[in-house]
């Protein structure tokens, strides 16, 4: 037998939609986290209830790398459909796990075979006719725990966990993933080089959270009290984990009443609709969507920008139309959203590169909102905000909600009823408001979109538009120097990377690769649009700048570029990944080293 | 000379708005004046009322009325998803929604209906001319088959009746009348406002630019000849006494959620406002003699509204502060450590 490989291999699970196996992948997750040892997540999904095909992705390094590998070390094969397909994936020298009824005639010698009866042990060792089918996925867990030799204790914590709100179903998972435990021990012996072994000092403080409940979490946080929505993959969970979150912490202790409200609208023209008007009415409210849900909130995006009405939406990036991938990830919506609307619009983007950013960007859009009076993107993906990532505790925010320039009925008072809603009387673009239902008879004004003056009062003047279009402008300067700043990691090489949210996973293994292969590569991570002026002076002090994204044609590139004085803009290239797959540091290992002639 | 003044203090001034820029003559007009005094007389404080609108003619009609009000000029046919936000935000606001038939029966039909069937508490106002009058002219669906622009083009669909569509899905009070019968409207205003509930307001509005001429079903003369009305509808707000003078039997009285009545004299044969079959077939039978009905058509004061089913609190949402939106730093630390 060759060296042991410890701690450093990726198991792909490869089953079929609907049958339970999600929870089974899950368990085994947690169990390995409670060793000690890192794990990275990738559920790849189809867009199917039950039937098609299925796989997830556990990726397990010392290190904590976090990005998706193509290198599949132990394959559990459960799926006779992708069966010969699934084989393929399989690195020289690893491990396959297969139900036994599975022909490995003709098939690959150059991995180790375990072929386990998992249905005749189902049938045999499963006494619940109805949960058989759910239960014989715990049973690979069990066998997979004997091929890596995890702890028996470490299973039971992942079982616990997995099922906190359903202590009944414990011993019942426990006793299937005995079934597979014994099985291995009875029949195999190890032949394979590959073993878990519990560590320490990589995941102490760090918990197993999925984007989307962090910014759940981050909205509620940020004093979200209005919300409207309309289910699409994979913006769905934010949405239904606020309302979990809602009904236990939202609830007043006293009278029982709910201090937020959540509508599940007619479709997102009145999702977003829904959350303007709350705005307006000075809520602080937000919508989430994916793709398609964007394209209808267009309109609406276009009003709330020029009426400058404060709105926070989520958008957590899938491909494109319904029909085709919709439950793969891309970051192709960037372009889209950052002029969403007609007309001279541009928008507040915040990209959240990790799922602590999710938590953090999600709370802050709403004083963000506030005080530019906007609409606020917050831009994930289904990498980011569906699967599982380690992640250092959030912090409990420090600082009061920012209301931004609101004035109520005693500064009204004082100003003797002298403001006009659109005057840039701090001459930082932002000017006042008032809201509904303030006191005062000054307080009142028709909003509509451009078509008004100072006063907020109707005219068509040509002085008119044109001066608010320019104080929009000063408006987003002021705007963009307030925006999260771009994250900086430099060493003085003449290479500079930059790139935006979920892609981070793959720049950090990527970077690190390139370093130990003799390439130091200096890394931007974009936090927000409009881009910040530290983008330009970084590629000013770089030869060479890769814009390294999830999309076919380098939108955040093309952004970067536009950004650029003229003498700036040959120092850029792009590198895109495009498969619907979260991206891997392969992705970007490979062409760095093409083009840096890096010896391999 | 001290004005005379309402409940609240306020002379009739304090409800209008700019001037109109509508065409004069424009029945839309005739239902701002309508909504000035409704306003007035029912004492509705400006600051707590919220215009809302979509895009039309009719849209634009929240501006000329009080003034000092907040209000808001939304997208074509999505004032129902502004107002439906805006009245979470704050339940304390008087929504009162404006919308013309394209923006309601077009591309806004979606919003009207869910709009009804989630029940908001609001006012919706459609005024109704048949037509596209801000895009000079073209058919809308609330178009009689038929009926003629006035190039002389015919149109030939059946046309959507926002009464008839209310109805059906259970709306909790549904009005038609005539924007030239101020007599009507101003009570119907007062009794949606006052009711509970959506309360959908549709008012046959002439376009005098490009649906007055003969062949219109929606023209002055059109509804003057063919209005039947089912009752004489007055309104006795919550702050005066009710005092009847009519033989009894020949009226029907509607308490409303604030303690003011509708009170409905019986004209001919009598109409149950709180039969929904009755309202439905009144319609229906209107239609096949080629008549308008007008009047309360169907109330329902017992239907629990959007925001009590949701157990919204009284207190605005949009009031509520860090102490009661954010969790406490022990309730954060549980919850984190739940992930671990
Ligand atoms: C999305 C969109 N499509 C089209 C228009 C153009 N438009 C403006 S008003 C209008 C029709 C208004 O008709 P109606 O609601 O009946 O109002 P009226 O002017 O008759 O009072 C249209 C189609 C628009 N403003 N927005
Ligand atoms: S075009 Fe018609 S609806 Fe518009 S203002 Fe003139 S008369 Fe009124
Ligand atoms: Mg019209």
């Amino acid at each position: 037998m060759t060296e042991p490989i410890v701690n450093d291999l990726t198991i792909q699970a490869a089953t079929v939609n609907g049958s339970g196996s999600q929870t089974a992948n899950l368990v085994l997750t947690r169990a390995i986290f409670h060793m000690g040892v890192p794990v990275a997540p990738k559920n790849v999904f189809p867009s199917n209830i039950e039937g098609l095909p299925t796989w997830y992705q556990l990726r397990i390094t010392p290190e904590g790398h976090m990005a998706r590998s193509d290198k599949v070390d132990v394959l559990v094969a459960f799926n006779v459909a992708t069966w010969r397909q699934d084989l393929t994936t399989v690195r020289a020298g690893g491990v396959v796990i297969h139900e036994e009824a599975f022909s490995t005639a003709e098939a690959r010698t150059d991995v180790t075979y375990y072929a386990v009866p998992f249905s005749k042990l189902a049938k045999a060792k499963i006494q619940s006719d109805t949960l058989r089918k759910q239960l014989a996925n715990m049973i690979y867990v069990g066998v997979v725990a004997g091929v890596l030799g995890i702890p028996w204790e470490a299973l039971e914590h992942g079982v616990r966990r997995q099922f906190l709100a359903k202590p009944k179903a414990v011993p019942i998972n426990l006793d299937a993933i005995k079934v597979g435990y014994d099985y291995w021990q009875d029949n195999f012996s190890k032949e394979d080089p590959y073993r878990l072994e519990a560590m320490t000092g990589r995941v102490e403080g760090k918990a197993l959270v999925e984007g989307n409940q962090a910014a759940a979490l981050g909205a509620l946080m940020g004093g979200a009290s209005v919300v409207a929505w309309y289910p699409i993959t994979p913006s769905s969970s934010l949405c239904e984990y606020f309302i979990a979150y809602s009904d236990r912490f939202r609830v007043d202790p006293k009278t029982g009443e709910k201090l937020v409200s959540v509508v599940q609208a007619e479709d997102e023209l009145a999702a977003v609709g829904m959350a303007i008007g709350a705005g307006w009415a000075g809520a602080r409210a937000f919508t989430s969507t994916s793709g398609p849900g964007i394209s209808l909130m267009a309109e609406f995006s276009g009003l709330a920008y020029y009426a400058e009405v404060p709105v926070v939406i989520f958008d957590i990036q899938r491909i494109g139309p319904s029909t085709g991938l919709p439950t793969r990830t891309s970051q192709a919506d960037i372009g889209f959203v950052y002029t969403l609307s007609h007309g001279d619009t541009k928008h507040i983007v915040l990209l959240p590169g990790t799922v602590e950013e999710c938590y953090e960007f999600a709370r802050d859009a709403f004083d963000y909102a506030d005080r530019f009076q906007t609409p606020i993107f917050v831009l994930s993906d289904l990498d980011l905000g569906m699967n599982l990532w380690m992640t250092p505790e959030f912090k409990y925010p420090e600082k009061p909600f920012d209301r931004g320039k609101v004035l109520s009925k005693d500064d009204l008072e004082k100003v003797a009823g002298e403001w006009a809603r659109y005057r840039d009387v701090d001459k930082d673009g932002v000017t006042y408001r008032t809201l509904p239902g303030t006191d005062h008879p000054a307080a009142g004004y028709f909003t509509r979109g451009s078509g008004h003056d100072e006063n907020a009062r109707y005219t068509e003047g040509a002085d008119a538009y044109a001066n608010n279009m320019d104080r929009l402008v000063r408006k987003l300067e002021t705007a963009r120097h307030a925006l999260p700043a771009p994250v900086i990691d430099e060493a003085g090489s003449s290479v500079g990377l930059i790139a935006f949210g979920s892609t981070h996973a793959a720049v950090v293994e990527a970077r690190e690769t390139l370093l130990s292969a003799g390439q130091a590569i200096d890394y931007l991570r974009v936090r927000a649009l409009p881009l910040s002026d530290d983008v330009a002076a970084f590629v000013e002090r770089h030869e060479r700048v890769y814009v390294a994204e999830q999309n076919r044609d380098g939108q955040l590139f093309d952004i970067v570029r536009l950004a650029l004085p003229p003498a700036l803009v040959d120092r850029v290239r792009s590198i895109r990944h495009y498969n619907g797959q979260p991206i891997p540091a392969a992705a970007i290992i490979e062409p760095l080293m093409d083009r840096e002639a890096v010896p391999a | 000379m001290s004005a005379t003044v309402n409940h609240v203090g306020l002379p009739r001034d304090a409800y209008k708005g700019a001037a109109t820029t509508l065409c004069a003559g424009c029945g839309h007009n005739s239902i701002t004046n309508h909504m000035i005094k409704a306003l007035y007389e029912l004492g509705v404080e400006p600051h707590l009322l919220a215009k809302m609108s979509g895009i039309g003619c009719s849209s634009k009609t929240p501006a000329y009325f009080v003034e000092t009000a907040h209000g808001f000029n939304g997208v074509h046919g999505r004032m129902p998803a502004l107002t439906t936000g805006a009245h979470l935000a704050n339940r304390q606001l008087i929504m009162l929604g404006v919308s013309g038939d394209g923006d309601t029966a077009s591309i806004g039909l979606g919003q009207f209906m869910h709009l009804i069937r989630r029940n908001v508490d609001c006012t919706y106002i459609i005024e109704d001319n048949g037509t596209y009058g801000l895009t000079k002219g073209q058919f809308s669906a609330t178009a009689d088959l038929g009926s003629m622009q006035k190039k002389g083009a015919v149109n030939t669909f059946q046309p959507i009746d926002p009464c008839a569509v209310a109805l059906a899905l259970g709306c909790s009070f549904v009005a038609r009348s005539f924007s030239g019968d101020g007599k009507q409207v101003v009570p119907l205003i007062k009794a949606a406002i006052a009711h509970r509930g959506t309360a959908i307001l549709d008012i046959v509005s002439p376009c005098v630019t490009f649906n007055d001429h003969d062949g219109s079903t929606k023209s002055y003369s059109w509804v003057k000849d063919h209005e039947e009305s089912i009752a004489d509808v007055s309104f006795i707000p919550f702050f005066e006494e009710v005092h009847v003078d009519y033989e009894p039997g020949t009226v029907r009285d509607v308490r409303l959620h604030d303690g003011s009545h509708i009170v409905l004299k019986k004209l001919g044969e009598d109409h149950d406002p709180t039969n929904r079959q009755a309202a439905i077939r009144v319609i229906e039978e209107a239609r096949a003699e080629g008549h308008l009905v007008t009047g309360l058509l169907y109330v329902d004061t017992a239907m629990a509204d959007f925001a009590s089913t949701e157990e919204i609190p009284q207190r605005p949402l949009k009031d509520l502060g860090e102490a009661e939106l954010r969790l406490s730093r022990e309730q954060f630390a549980q919850f984190m450590s739940e992930f671990a």
